[in-house]
Parts: C-alpha cells; structure tokens; sequence
C-alpha cells in the first residue's frame, strides 16, 4: 500500500468521491488551478473541469451558502475554507442554514454538504491561522464535526463525510498535515462517523484526543509505558454527535482519564468530557478528570506558539497524577 | 459639475451605465405606454388581481390572529402585493424560489396552502413543509441570508444544464449586506440564471433608505457586479411581471442575471410586533396608500370594463371564505409530541441521541 501524508490522503479521497458521484462539487478560494493553498485539491481541476471544481471569488460566506444551495439542489458541495480563522463569516450559514434546513422544513429540503478547513497552531503561520475553536461548531445542533488524525482516517472519514445526508464540518490539523504518513488504500471504503477509536489499549489511564493533539498523546502513552503505565489512548474523532460508550466503556476499565486539547481551556471539548463522565461514570472514577489544553489566552504568534501548544511532557505529568492520586 | 476623478485631464472613459425605471399604469390605472403583451390575456390579469385580493385578506386575517393571541409574531405585506405576485406569476413550476420572510404572495401563488403559513409563524415547523414546490425554499427570516443559497441552486441548474432558474427575493435592507453583494458577485461571474429581486419598500423597520444607502437606485448595485439591473414600479404588477417574466426568460436562455429594484411602500408595520407611528409620520403613509397596488390594476380592469361592483363584491366574500376555511384548519391542527422536535435533526438519529 502507498505511504501518504494526511494532506494526500484528503486529496485522494476526493478525487475518489468526485469519480464515483457526479454529484460531488469541490469549491473554495485557490482549489483550482492552484490545487489549493495546502496542496488539498492539487490536480482534481485538471481531471473534473472547471465547473465541478469551482474556483470561488474570495468570499467565505459565501462557499458555505453556495454549499448550501447546491445540497439542496441534490449536489454534494465540498467547500474548502483555507483556514479556520477565515471560517466565522460561515457560522452565520452553519447555524442558521446548514445545520437546521432539514430540521425547519420537516425534511423537505437537506443539505448534504462539507466544509473543509486546515485548523490548529504549530506550523508558525501568520497572525489569525493557528486557533482551535472546534467547540463553537460541536455546540450546533443538527451540524456534524469531524476531526481525522491520521492519513488512514482522513481518508476513510473524508469519504463518509462527504456521503453522509447531512452537513459536515471536516476539521483537518495543519501540523500533521505532512509530519504524518501511513499507508492508505484507495479502496473507497468510508470509515463510520460518529465514533471514537481506540488507538491503543490499557488499563491504567484513559488519554482523549482529537486531530494533531494525538500526535503528543500517543508520544506520551509510548513514554508512559516504560515508566509502567498503561495508557489507552482514544481518538475521539467526531465531535459532533461524539461517542459517549466508547469513553465510558474505556474509563470504567483505567478508573482514570486525562482530556488533551490544543483550544484554550475554558469551555473547551474537554469539559464537556469531563462533565459526561461525571454524570455517567462517576463511580468508576478513581482520580478526578484531568485536562491538558491550551491555555486560556490567545494563541501567540509562532515566537511562543510551542509554548502555548500542550506537550508531551505535560501529558505525561497530567497521567502521572491521575494515576497517583489518592 | 463633473466630480469625477480624474475629470478635467486626458483620461478616457472606460465605463458608464444607465438604470431604467419599468412602469406602464399610473397610480389611478390609466396607460403610460403601450403595455406589455401578456396584458391581452385578460383571464392572467385577473388571476393576478385574484392574488393580490387573497394575499391582502389572508394577512389582515393574519394579524387579526396575532392580536387576538392565536398567532405568533407576523410579517404583513400590506402594499406590497404586486412584487410577490408580479415575480412569482413569471416562475415556472420547476424554477425555484428563495423568498424572504415577507413573501407570503408568492408563496401563496405557487402552491402554499394558507394554513401551512399560519401554521409556521403560529410556531410549528410542519408550515415548511408545505404544498408548494418541494424544490422551493421556505422563508428566510436571516436578512438577505438566502442570496447564497440562490447561487448554489443556480451554479446546480447551470452545473445540470437544466433549463431552470432561482429566484431570489430580498428587502432594501438586505441589499446593505454582504451576503446579497457576494451572491450577485459570484452569479456574475458565472452567468448563473439567477434573478434577484430587490423589495424596495423604502423602511427596513425603522431605518429608512437614505440611511441604508447612499447608492441612487438599489438596480445599479448589479453593475458592479457585471450584469443589469432595472427598477420598476413595485405597485405596478404589470411592470413588476413584466420584468420578472424578461429576467426570467433571459436567465433561462443562458444570458445571465438581473437584478430588479420593485420599488414599493411598506404601509404597514414591519412586523406584528413593531409600531411603525413610532418612527414615521402618518401622513407619509397616508400619501403612500394612494400609490398601492390592489386599487391600481382595478381602476385599470374597470376602464376595460373587464371588472365591476359585483365581481368586486365577489371576490371579497370568495377570499373571506378561503380564509376563514384555512384559518379553521389551521386552528384545528393540534401541537405535536414533544419528543417529534427531534425529528428531521439528522436523517437518522445519531445512537448517542436515541
């Protein structure tokens, strides 16, 4: 199988999709010609014309309402925003449209649509291009979020993201875009959205993930290891509706459970999985809920944005006193 | 005085534009001009004066629920009739429309069943779900938030090669937003068969147009983005229809959009919730009922000697009891379940809700 990065992952598995579904449109800013400003779209211009994949005048808002349009036509647009940073002009037609037009019109009309977008620090990016504010999209009803962290699971996510029935914001780390690589088969086999997976399995602590974050977790869990502990790490991999069994399945088992995220900490993902296991698996706790996260400032420029950026140290400390508690 | 820049000097002139204003009957229904052709077919000018009758008496009836608490907060289109009816009469069947949230006419024209609009602004979902052409939007209450959504169908109908076109209508406020800038900009771009209609009705609430903007006409905002717009009289339907029916024609045609600024007058309140007499002076809106459009096309029917007392008093008592039928209807339909406000969340609930 072909080793590829998780950025020629997205693009393999769009090429995939738009070669099986007539109906899938590729659109955004510079994913033409230029094959994006990540490389994402490279060549699909070339071989699905001009019209399916559609370089867009430089409008946010407007790529996720022409996705919404589209959908409800029956096409399966998969708009591209170059960074996250550039997405909040879209939050309007995500929470107003996207999300609810299957709801508020009883099904009539649905909107099957994907907005991509590179997101995270630690590419030393300029100013606006580094944030995680994957939270105030997994807050919206009716909205899928959609994290992969691995080539393997951009590709198979990205396909089912793309065939889902419903709306999809598809979150992609910047910094594993190419620090990661793994063997992809372009058998177009999607992988299920709306559960986490299990990366590795222990019995000590429970470590929750998402996107680039994985990359330090797992790092920690390897490190862990030799010290003794057993760490089972979990990529939460959809925010939005987020597997709630397979958390509580793994914390009733280590007792323990440490939350990893780049977003600043106050209401972050991780409280919401604190929360869930305080109210669900409350009894099997035997060290209270930690959270290693960003920190509750902007993200700095790229100068201190390693400082920002959780480490693997800190991981591992947060699993330390988990596992020594009490 | 020329203040343009650069005027004065050796400079060429590499652009100029002109905005027309469409309108064939006066305020008191007699001719301007030569009218356009559909006008011979007196059976389409009545059913548009039909739909002009039934819009007013529906929404009177409307806010006559409101204020007795059996309806929630309503958008009337009092004077306002003729762009709806005028724009939707020119549609076909298989065109869609994006309308706004004071577009009752035209959804009424194409399909939608007055108690399915009672039903959604009396609060229950199932309104939206309604008789007319499944493929239409329902109203869109974000101001201008559907222009987007008409270039996506557009760019579907374009992608398809289907001989369809969007219809997309919008207040004067909405044309201060973004949203209709980018939409106009990218359907320009590619020539979607798209028709923007701009609602002029000279207040958005309580802000009137001198403050929205200081652009002569709402019509030019289309020439920056590479395609003609018109204004029309909005209280005339035969100028609205008329123009409708052209930009229609030409989008399906492949010539691209248009942009058509229906100018008209807000003579009611913004919503059941406003108070208009709190921000505009009566006598303007006195003066403005004299302009309105359901007066204009009957003076214009009786000088033909094609309408009269009795067909008025007809029609009154006709559209009185279609009315009231829905309303019952309306008023009969019981509250849903609780638990069905999760239907229709996703295609199939995620596991994690059921």
């Amino acid at each position: 199988m072909p080793e590829l990065t998780l950025v020629e992952a997205v693009n393999l598995a769009l090429a995939r999709a738009m070669a099986d579904d007539a109906d899938v449109v590729v659109l955004g800013e510079d994913v033409g010609v230029n094959g994006g400003v990540f490389r994402a779209t490279a060549g699909l211009q070339r071989r699905f014309g001009p019209e399916r994949v559609v370089d867009t005048p430089l409008a946010e808002l407007l790529i996720s309402g022409l996705c919404v349009g589209m959908a409800a036509q029956g096409l399966k647009p998969v708009g591209e925003i170059q960074f996250m940073g550039f997405l909040y002009p879209c939050i309007d037609q995500l929470v107003n449209h996207a999300s609810r037009l299957r709801h508020r019109t009883q099904g009539r009309l649905t909107c099957p649509m994907v907005l991509r977008t590179p997101y995270g620090a630690g590419i030393r990016a300029p100013e606006h291009h580094s944030e995680s504010t994957e939270v105030m999209l997994a807050h919206i009803p009716g909205l899928r979020v959609v994290v992969p962290s691995s080539p393997e699971r951009a590709y198979g996510l990205l396909l089912a993201a793309i065939r889902d029935p419903d709306p999809v914001v598809f979150l992609e780390p910047t910094r594993i875009y190419r620090a990661v690589k793994g063997e992809v088969e372009d058998d177009g086999e999607a992988l299920p959205l709306d559960v986490a997976f299990v990366l590795r399995e222990g019995r000590d602590v429970t470590l929750i993930a998402w996107g680039a974050m994985l990359k330090e977790t797992l790092a920690a869990a390897d490190a862990l290891a030799d010290e003794g502990i057993a760490a089972e790490v979990i990529d939460l991999a959809t925010l939005k509706p987020y597997d709630e069994e397979t958390i509580l399945a793994s914390v009733a088992k280590t007792g323990r459970c440490v939350v990893v995220h780049e977003a600043a900490r106050t209401a972050g993902f991780g409280a919401e999985i604190a929360a869930l296991i305080a109210e669900r698996g409350l009894l099997s706790l035997l060290a209270p809920v930690a959270r290693v996260t960003g920190y509750d400032t902007i993200v700095p420029l790229p100068r201190l944005e390693q400082h920002y950026l959780p480490s693997v140290d800190r991981v591992m400390a947060a699993a330390r006193k988990v596992v020594g508690f009490g | 005085m020329d203040d343009t820049p650069g005027s004065g000097q050796d400079f060429p002139v590499i652009a100029r534009f002109e905005v027309r204003r469409r309108s064939y009957l006066a305020p008191d229904g007699a001719p301007l001009r030569a009218l356009p052709s559909f006008a011979s077919d007196l059976d389409l000018l009545l059913a548009l004066y039909r739909g002009m009758v039934l819009t007013r008496t529906f929404d009177l009836k409307a806010v006559a629920l409101q204020r007795t608490g059996r309806l929630g907060t309503y958008a009337v289109s009092l004077g306002q009739e003729a762009v709806s009816i005028g724009v939707a009469s020119a549609m076909r069947e298989a065109d869609v429309l994006l309308p706004s949230y004071r577009d009752n006419a035209a959804l009424l024209w194409r399909g939608v069943k007055m108690e399915e609009i009672l039903l959604y602004w009396g609060g229950d979902e199932r309104g939206n779900c309604s008789s007319g052409p499944p493929h239409d939007f329902p109203f869109c209450v974000p101001v201008g938030s559907q222009a987007p959504h008409a270039a996506g169908v557009a760019y579907a109908f374009r992608l398809r090669k289907e001989p369809r076109v969007a219809v997309c209508l919008f207040g004067d406020g909405a044309t201060s937003k973004g949203d209709v800038w980018e939409a106009m900009n990218f359907a320009g771009v590619w020539k979607l068969p798209l028709v923007f209609v701009a609602n002029n009705n000279q207040w958005a609430i309580s802000v009137p147009l001198k403050l929205q903007t200081a652009s002569a006409t709402l019509a030019q905002k289309a020439i920056a983005a590479g395609f003609a717009g018109e204004q029309v009289d909005g209280n005339d339907v035969l100028a609205v229809r008329a123009a409708a029916e052209e930009a229609i024609a030409a989008a399906r045609a492949g010539g691209g959009p248009r942009l058509i600024e229906a100018v008209t007058y807000r003579l009611g309140d913004h919503t059941t919730a406003d108070d208009a007499a709190r921000y505009r002076p009566p006598e303007e809106v006195q003066a403005r009922w004299k302009e309105e459009p359901i007066t204009r096309l009957r003076s214009y029917l009786v000088s033909r000697k094609a309408w009269g007392k009795s067909q008025e008093e007809q029609l009154a008592a006709e559209c009185q009891e279609r009315v009231e039928a829905a309303v019952e209807r309306y008023l009969a339909t019981g509250p849903r379940a609780p638990q069905t406000m999760f239907d229709h969340l996703y295609a199939e609930l995620p596991a994690v809700y059921a």
